[in-house]
């Protein structure tokens, strides 16, 4: 995006702007089409654009401006969605074959609120289908790249919105956190991702991949941002039996304040398993910190280790039975069949992706007679053993200080191994197997020059303090480390 | 007690073994996880919503008025309520929208009660369990049935309608036993405001499970389940034929294959289900959109105060009033308990009218017009037994006041008097006695010496002179007593 | 558990899960699967016999919602998104067997 980026400033500094008349929210619309336009044939952050709705609603938030009326905190914002996010009318597909063309019925919950709050929706953005990967590979409509190396992977799943914001597309996005799909792309797109605590934020709307980890939350290029967004999408919901009572606190402020006194243990288990830099960077964030007057200790989780494991039985085994619904009888796709059980099988073989079916078949499996106990039941004890572990911790630390992702962004094509996939998720894993918040701050620049996200994980609705020491690493971060990035091929520099 | 129901085989005597699931669709406003309509007979698929058609990103909110209904079915039944954990039970199926059914697995609200039947008999109750309701499938061509149809049509209004699952113990000896089961907890869930018992309208559906044994054996033979029972009938009928099957099976040699049977009113067979190659594993967990239902001691006894009366109950207090020695008092009792009538008795009984009688009259007369009963005055009613059992009005006399009263047609005096059955004192009574007897002397001589034929015709004098009016049974007293 | 899974048993998960499978997609999964089970091996002979299962996060209890009527989908809208309709139905190929 050029120098004159209507949001540069950031996303709250772009609604003040709008909401004192000295910006137009149809002016920022459109010029963020533009860019998209400009941009999505080489990056594919987008399954969809709405043009046409975005202008009406950014034309609408002029009108309420101009009549001296306050259109909410994200006054003519321009945010772009996951397309796992049901939107009235508008395509929501999970990037799937089985979904194509299927319009909701309904709004989700996020985004009410967010058109509630004035927020420009302009799209849906592109994920690994129904959420289920770590690259944004596993997509019906092809990988979208990551604009710090267009050969690379942008991360997944969420990897639509997290490269939509690197490259300066739009200032806000949502993503949905199941395993680490908010952070680890951004820590692949230097920008910040945040899962908030389980329950936080309303499912409802959000198509399901594994119900009892499943977390909606926000991307921007700044903390700030992010904290203002999730004000705006948390709260209780009474249309989802797990949203949490209670009334939310003001987060957006917490970002500016000092962590001095706070106590920030650093998972020593993690750097082992973490490339040089990305865990040089979490070394040199915890500097930082104590620079900032915070008390930083090592602290050893081993049994957190154990939770890529727990959670690659229990994701799928949660995922094989929501996506049984895809069965073609009252929505998506239909490979016609003369008896409806070999058309229920034809329409899922078809409509499925390998990586879908593959998590279907591995859920199944462990649900199924006689395993359950072995497999299910086990990962579901083990769900317990890593709970405790975090709140022994949690005990003597405010926050834990972690690596994101092993690595920076790799190539795309270059895992193809399923299992070393997975892997990818290890450091993200715990926080949503326990329902706690976690943030990826961008912080330094890596191996080949590519961001690296530093991880502070905090207990149950630990958001403030989480947000105060997120805001520090920000300060303290590398300035070449975020985007916004020009999208560029590998080697070309910034 | 009536005589233990048998078999009579080729070799030997059995006995069936039967327990029974019981499916009461809940009177709720709402279905279970969403706020569409719970009605029958609605234009299809005109009750549904994003929860209730499984779509993408919905999520299920639990009914609080199913949850109570389910709690007073719990506590009618003298069920432990308890914390409880919604599973999900995963098969394909089209009339499920979200293919797996949310249902309660191993941790139900209600468990460990029993069932007191008419005749006393006390059949276990295992488990009643909240779970959510199936779509309706219409199988189009061939002959409407599923095999040979071209296609089918699915319906989902019912898809999501709160469902209690009733498990009885296999305590139940007879068909005649199974249906008796079945017409109690009818009446129980009516009475707990639970269900309206519209068997017709599928709002009770009963599938049975059944086995036979030699008698004396105490280990339980291999069970099918019966299902496609609609009435008390055909529930009786197919567990006979099914019984008789398993005999002819076993005595031929031959093994009971544990298998889902369905029962073909029309033919009065039951056959075989599953095709082979279809195995079932529901592969049930938590279900996690949904958190642990627990109620607490304070709601469950707030439930508990709100119950009506039930069946046995109103059964125990009208067997109190009248005794149960009688077969013709236990068949009024149930005719009264079963048209709403044991308040109208016990109060009348209250009122000092003559328990036995009230009973009589009312499952008799007023039980033609059961809703213009229930609205009756027991003041009312009580006095018009009270006319009857004083001679006042004769029972022919009475049932015709009766009628009237449910007409609404005025007070049972008010009757009487426009009717010309009232007005006759025991003095004018006698004063019209002593007169026939004056102008017949050589009539009452021979009465007076024993000749009792001839009280017909005195009697008759006197109806003459009264217009009617005199009550039969008094003017045989008035003229016995004169004969002392 | 090396190997962990057999043809037939992936064949017979791939029924379960209604996938129709070619022989060389499930020998695919057949070893993708059996890898990844190997990979959660440790974890399943992890002693837990102490521990309590986890299915939530946070044990809320007792959320409910009144037994009040609200608008759904209109029927027009819920069926414009269906494969097939038939008579205001969803319209399916013949059913084979009945509900379990
Ligand atoms: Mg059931
Ligand atoms: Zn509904």
């Amino acid at each position: 995006m050029s120098a004159a980026a209507p949001f540069a400033g950031g996303a709250v500094a772009l609604a003040a702007a709008i909401r004192r008349g000295e910006e137009s929210a149809r002016r920022v619309a459109e010029v963020v089409l533009e860019e998209i336009a400009g941009a999505d044939d080489l990056l594919h952050c987008f399954n969809a654009v709405t043009s046409e709705e975005a202008l009406r609603a950014a034309d609408a938030v002029d009108v309420a401006v101009a009549a001296g009326r306050d259109p909410g905190p994200l006054c003519g914002v321009p945010v772009a969605l996951k397309d796992n996010l049901c939107t009235r009318g508008v395509p929501t597909t999970c990037s799937s074959r089985i979904l194509e063309g299927w319009r909701p019925p309904y709004d989700a919950t996020v985004v009410s609120r967010l058109r509630k709050a004035g927020a420009v929706i302009v799209g849906k953005t592109n994920l690994d289908e129904f959420a289920m990967g770590s690259s944004t590979e596993n997509s019906a409509n092809g990988p979208t790249r990551n604009p710090w190396d267009t050969s690379r992977v942008p991360g997944g799943s969420s990897g639509g919105s997290a490269a939509a914001v690197a490259a300066g597309l739009v200032p806000l996005a949502l993503g949905s956190d199941t395993g680490g799909s908010i952070r680890q792309p951004a820590s692949l797109c230097g920008v910040v991702g945040l899962k908030p605590t389980y329950g936080l934020v309303s499912r409802y709307g959000l198509v399901a991949f594994a119900s009892s980890l499943d977390q909606i939350g926000p991307f921007a290029l700044r903390v700030e941002d992010a904290a203002a967004l999730l004000e705006v999408i948390a709260g209780h919901d009474p249309a989802d039996s797990t949203s949490l009572a209670g009334e939310v606190p003001p987060l957006a402020p917490e970002v500016g304040r000092s962590p001095a006194g706070l106590r920030v243990g650093v998972v020593a288990d993690f750097l082992v398993d973490a490339s040089p830099a990305c865990a040089d960077a979490v070394r040199r964030g915890a500097d930082a910190l104590v620079a900032a007057g915070a008390a930083v200790e090592d602290v050893a989780i081993p049994e957190l280790l154990h939770g890529l494991s727990a959670y690659y039985l229990i994701a799928p085994a949660e995922a094989s039975s929501n996506l049984a619904r895809y069965d073609g009888v009252r929505y998506g796709l239909r490979v016609d069949a003369d008896d409806v059980a070999t058309m229920n099988a034809r329409t899922r073989s078809k409509g499925f992706g390998a990586e879908v079916k593959r998590r279907i078949m591995l859920g199944t499996y462990v649900l199924s007679a006689g395993y359950y106990d072995a497999y299910y039941a086990q990962a579901q004890r083990v769900r317990t053993l890593i709970m405790d572990a975090f709140r022994r911790a949690y005990e003597r630390f405010d926050v834990l200080l972690a690596p994101t992702s092993p690595s920076v962004a790799f190539p795309i094509g270059a895992k193809s191994d399923p299992l070393e996939m997975y892997l990818s998720d290890l450091f993200t894993i715990p926080s949503n197997l326990a329902g706690h918040p976690a943030v990826s701050v961008p912080f330094a620049l890596g191996e080949e020059n590519l961001p690296v996200g530093v991880q502070v994980l905090a207990p149950a609705l630990g958001e403030p303090a989480m947000l105060r020491v997120a805001g520090a690493l920000e300060r303290a971060a590398a300035p070449d480390a975020r985007g916004p990035v020009r999208p560029h091929g590998a080697g070309a520099g910034r | 007690m009536s005589a233990p129901y048998r078999i009579a085989g080729a070799t030997g005597e059995w006995e069936i073994v039967v327990g029974l699931e019981v499916h009461c669709e809940l009177s709720t406003a709402t279905k279970l996880f969403c706020s569409c309509a719970n009605r029958f007979g609605a234009e299809p698929n005109t009750n549904v919503c994003p929860v209730c058609l499984g779509l993408p990103g919905s999520l299920p909110v639990l009914n609080r008025h199913a949850v109570e209904l389910a709690m007073a079915i719990g506590t009618a039944l003298g069920c432990e309520i308890r914390p409880s954990v919604f599973h999900r039970k995963n098969y394909f199926y089209p009339d499920m929208p979200k293919d797996y059914q949310v249902t309660q697995y191993d941790e139900p609200i209600n468990v460990a009660g029993a069932l007191e039947l008419a005749d006393h008999a006390r059949v276990g109750i295992v488990r009643a369990h909240l779970e959510e309701d199936t779509g309706k499938t219409t199988h189009v061509g061939g002959d409407g049935r599923i095999h040979g149809a071209d296609y089918a049509l699915v319906d989902y209004n019912r898809a999501g309608v709160p469902l209690v699952e009733i498990v009885s113990a296999p305590d139940i000896t007879s068909p005649e036993q199974a249906r008796a089961y079945v017409a109690e907890l009818r009446a129980v869930l009516v009475a707990t405001g639970a269900s309206d018992g519209r068997m017709e309208e599928g709002s009770l559906r009963v599938d049975a499970n059944v086995s036979v044994r030699r008698v004396g054996d105490p280990s339980y033979g291999t069970r099918c389940e019966v299902k496609n029972l609609n009435s008390l009938r055909s529930l009786g009928r197919a567990i006979e034929h099914e019984a008789h099957r398993q005999v002819a099976v076993l005595e031929d040699g031959g093994l009971v294959a544990q298998e889902t049977r369905h029962w073909n009113e029309t033919t009065g067979r039951t056959t075989s289900m599953r095709s082979k190659e279809e195995a079932f594993d529901y592969r049930y967990f938590p279900e996690p959109d949904l958190v642990r239902l627990a109620p607490g001691r304070e709601w469950i006894a707030a439930v508990a105060a709100g119950l009506k009366m039930l069946p046995a109950a109103r059964r125990a207090r009208l067997a109190a009033l009248v005794g149960e020695d009688a077969p013709a008092a236990l068949e009024q009792i149930a005719t009264a308990l079963d048209l709403g009538l044991d308040d109208l008795v016990v109060a009348a009984a209250g009122l000092g009218a003559p328990a036995r009688l009230a009973l009589a009259r009312a499952a008799n007369e007023a039980a033609q017009d059961p809703a213009s009963a229930r609205a009756l005055a027991p003041e009312a009613f009580a006095e018009v037994l009270h006319l009857e059992s004083s001679g006042a009005l004769s029972a022919t006399q009475a049932k015709a006041v009766l009628a009237e009263m449910l007409a609404g047609k005025g007070s049972p005096r008010a009757i009487a008097q426009r009717l010309g059955f009232e007005g006759l004192s025991a003095e004018e009574l006698d004063t019209v006695v002593a007169g026939v007897i004056g102008e017949h002397p050589a009539e009452w001589e021979r009465y007076a010496a024993g000749d009792d034929k001839v009280a017909q015709f005195l009697l008759g004098q006197v109806m003459r002179r009264t217009k009617g009016r005199a009550n039969g049974k008094l003017v045989a007293e008035a003229l016995q007593r004169r004969r002392a | 558990m090396p190997d962990a899974l057999s043809h037939d048993e992936v064949a017979h998960v791939a029924r379960l899960a209604r996938l129709e499978l070619e022989d060389a997609e499930l020998e695919t999964y057949r070893q993708q699967l059996s890898h990844v089970l190997e990979h959660v091996e440790a974890v399943r002979r992890l002693d837990t016999a102490a521990l309590a299962p986890t299915s939530h996060p946070f044990a809320l209890e007792n959320v409910l919602r009144p037994d009040t009527v609200a608008p759904g989908v209109a029927r027009d809208e819920v069926l414009a998104a269906a494969p097939a309709a038939e008579d205001g139905r969803f319209r399916v190929p013949r059913i084979l067997g009945e509900a379990p």
